[in-house]
């Protein structure tokens, strides 16, 4: 196995019960290894839920890790993907004053290169909205740095991957058990 | 919770009957089959003590002396028996209490259900009195746990700890109820669980990994099994013996596993791992196919993971897939039952002897003897040896006692020295090493089997973490064995500070009371030996005492435990002084 650091997505299939969450960054603690993103949501299927968790660990570490995650009782499923195996993207908003907005024509040419939404407009502020890759993310913040944001925040990775993850059919078999 | 995803025994002839919550969870741990729990009552789970006043032909409440002790009795009891262990306590201290016996659990893979009250549900969070997270603090040291704030959640959710507790890889388990919840009332109807949607308790045996384990162990010229006590928790005793007389291979065991296969067994070959016996840990090195069968390669196993049979193909059966590959490299991997793919593999395997390789272990054995075991066993210097202590319990109990020990030297003597007869008798704080363990776990170990002889091992430092629970052993009348071997030192710590600190003995050294005294304060039948010429009477006078017995045996302050392995360094590198 790989014993290179890299960016590993980590999908982990869940029951959606209280505490999983503490019982799932605990295995990540334990072991010193720090999350860098964190995402949990519904999930294809009714009632399971899905984390997306991205790490910086080597491959070997990855597969021990899913391992535990999947001995957790409420865990169904745990992956770990690369990102040349994975559809992954992150979206992030911007607060930023309102006279800006008529001030400064270069932030209206910003908005409209980088296809960045326009979420509201009112008399003090506006805020806008973009999902991408963190590089244009990340470039976008620098361009808006500029002229002073008021509010910024960035969502964890969400990813979907090109293989099958087949959930389902493990739920479905447990069905006719 | 969301009840698709659990299956269940199906109990259409019982009625729902209105009842507290609390009158459930008694309900319920009776329906499981629960005879006795260990506990300590408390504020928060007082409605339940109230349940088991009124119960208490039903189902024995043991009152330990400290919640920590009832977590290790409750061990102790699940240890011996294979049935779940349950220890009660209430919230706040009660619960952060049992967290040591619960990681302990944890480690050592041992079925136990913990039920911790807690304050009512209008008051979590508000910092209220005896108020802790204990489903945070819980939750890295439990298999599941659980918090329940209503009480038509009770039955479920206990038929789930239960469940999981015992089922697969065994574990802990902890339910924490809110004293709310303990008064409400509900239609009570009890079902016993017996799946659960996102857990797989066993991996099924793929019969092609068994015919590559197979083929491996025939065309072997030097294999050796190293078992553990996945052995005894899968109930594969006579399976692995079958395994190990039709196959002639050399069979050693980890110390969760010792007495799957008797001590006397002409194919065992002894114990590994630090202080484990001289031949297993050194031809570890040599073997060419190394069968790890329900064990996990502890580093206190392996020691140094880079020089481990690292010429040796293994191969590793286990029920937990998260231990294939974590410490070391399985060239095959056998998922499943042990007992089922220990089944399975004894009709793949041929017959063989491996008569010159079983030599080299008995050479082995020859320089071990002769260099540590006969100084230990049968010594000439003046002052006893743990050792000897160890051997006159042989004697006397004729092989069939249950050794309950505590961590330390003490601990590494008798499971190098004690003669097992009988499965599930090595109990012991393998894992975590938690000193204090042997005196409560000793007397959850002879509730839950009268019939059988326990003795508890313990050194004088573990003997005072938990001696409080000398009342517990008075009030139940529990007859166990009692032996402290007092050296006055922390003896393991006082060793490695002997080979690794320069002999700088910092805070080891024990000024210690007058224990015989303490004992017959509990009204227990007390001795001290100090001289060799009183030990074997001394020793067949407890044994053949109806009840519960301490003694005391004064040993050589500064001897050591050896083989040792030290911390870090390869199998290879054993050492015998």
């Amino acid at each position: 196995m790989n014993e290179d650091i890299k960016s590993y997505t980590i999908s982990i299939y869940t029951e959606n019960n209280v505490g999983l969450l503490n019982r799932i960054s605990a295995i990540f603690q334990r072991r010193k290894i720090n999350i860098e993103s964190l995402t949990t949501s519904q999930s294809e299927i009714e009632n399971v839920n899905r984390f997306v968790i991205v790490v910086d660990i080597t491959e070997s570490q990855a597969a021990k890790i899913v391992k535990q995650f999947e001995k957790q009782i409420e865990v169904i499923r745990a992956y770990y993907h690369t990102e040349d195996e994975t559809i992954f993207t992150e979206s992030c908003m911007f607060k930023i004053k309102s006279n800006l907005l008529f001030e400064e024509p270069q932030i209206q040419n910003i908005i409209k290169e980088s296809n960045t939404r326009i979420v509201t407009v009112n008399k003090t502020f506006f805020v806008l909205e973009k999902s991408g890759r963190r590089h244009e993310i990340e470039a976008l913040r620098a361009a808006f740095n500029k002229f002073g944001i008021m509010q910024f925040v960035r969502s964890g990775r969400i990813a979907v991957t090109k293989d099958e993850m087949k959930v389902s059919e493990l739920l479905e078999a447990f069905k006719n058990q | 919770m969301n009840t698709d995803t659990l299956k269940k025994q199906q109990n259409n002839t019982a009625k729902a009957e209105r009842i507290t919550g609390a009158e459930a969870i008694i309900k319920c741990l009776i329906a499981e089959g629960v005879d006795i729990l260990y506990g300590y009552p408390g504020g928060a789970i007082m409605p339940v003590y109230d349940e088991l006043y009124k119960f208490q032909k039903e189902i024995h409440h043991v009152l330990t002396r400290h919640e920590q002790g009832a977590a290790h009795a409750a061990q102790g009891y699940a240890r011996i028996s294979g049935r779940v262990g349950v220890a009660m306590a209430t919230s706040g201290p009660g619960a952060t209490n049992l967290v040591t016996g619960i990681a302990d659990a944890q480690i050592d893979s041992t079925p136990l259900v913990c039920i911790t009250g807690q304050v009512p549900s209008a008051l979590l969070g508000t910092d209220a009195f005896q108020e802790t997270d204990i489903i945070g603090i819980s939750t890295p040291i439990t298999k599941w746990n659980h918090q329940i704030t209503k009480a038509s959640e009770i039955p479920e959710t206990i038929a789930k700890a239960f469940y999981i507790a015992k089922s697969g890889r065994p574990g802990p388990v902890l339910i924490d109820i809110t004293k709310d919840a303990q008064f409400e009332e509900f239609d009570f109807k009890y079902e016993k669980c017996t799946g659960v949607r996102s857990y797989k308790p066993v991996p099924e045996t793929n019969i092609d990994d068994v015919k590559a384990a197979a083929k491996l162990i025939n065309n072997a010229k030097k294999p050796m099994i190293v078992w553990g006590q996945g052995v005894i928790l899968g109930k594969a005793e006579e399976a692995l013996k079958a395994v190990v007389e039709k196959s002639g291979v050399p069979a050693a065991w980890t110390i969760l596993g010792a007495s799957a296969i008797p001590t006397s067994h002409p194919l065992n070959i002894g114990m590994v791992g630090m202080h484990g016996n001289y031949a297993p840990n050194k031809l570890t090195n040599e073997c060419d196919v190394l069968i790890a069968i329900g064990m996990r390669f502890d580093d206190r196993v392996t020691g140094s993971l880079d020089t481990y049979a690292k010429q040796a193909k293994v191969i590793h059966f286990d029920i937990d897939p998260a231990e294939i590959n974590k410490n070391v490299k399985a060239d095959v991997a056998v998922l499943g039952d042990a007992k089922e793919s220990l089944t399975l593999l004894l009709s793949e395997i041929n017959k063989n002897t491996h008569e010159a390789w079983h030599q080299e272990f008995k050479d082995l054995y020859a320089i071990e003897y002769e260099k540590v075991i006969k100084a230990d066993i049968l010594p000439e210097k003046e002052g006893l040896t743990m050792g000897e202590v160890l051997r006159e319990i042989n004697t006397h109990s004729k092989g069939n006692a249950a050794i309950v020990s505590d961590v330390g030297q003490h601990q590494m003597i008798a499971c190098r020295y004690a003669d097992f007869n009988i499965s599930k008798s090595n109990i012991t704080s393998g894992g975590l090493g938690t000193m204090g363990f042997a005196l409560p776990a000793a007397i959850g170990a002879k509730m839950a089997a009268p019939e059988r002889e326990v003795v508890a091992i313990i050194g004088d430092g573990g003997y005072q973490m938990n001696i409080q629970e000398l009342g517990t052993i008075f009030q139940q009348k529990v007859p166990v064995k009692i032996v402290v071997l007092n050296n006055e030192f922390l003896g393991m710590v006082r060793q490695w500070q002997q080979l690794f600190f320069d002999k700088r003995y910092a805070s080891t050294e024990m000024t210690n009371p007058d224990f015989v005294t303490i004992a017959k304060g509990y009204h227990i039948e007390a001795k001290r030996v100090t001289k060799r010429e009183e030990l074997a009477d001394t020793i067949k006078e407890m044994i053949a005492s109806k009840s519960s017995y301490f003694l005391e045996v004064c040993v050589e302050k500064e001897d050591n435990v050896f083989p040792m392995i030290p911390s870090g360094a390869s199998v290879s590198d054993v050492r015998l002084s």
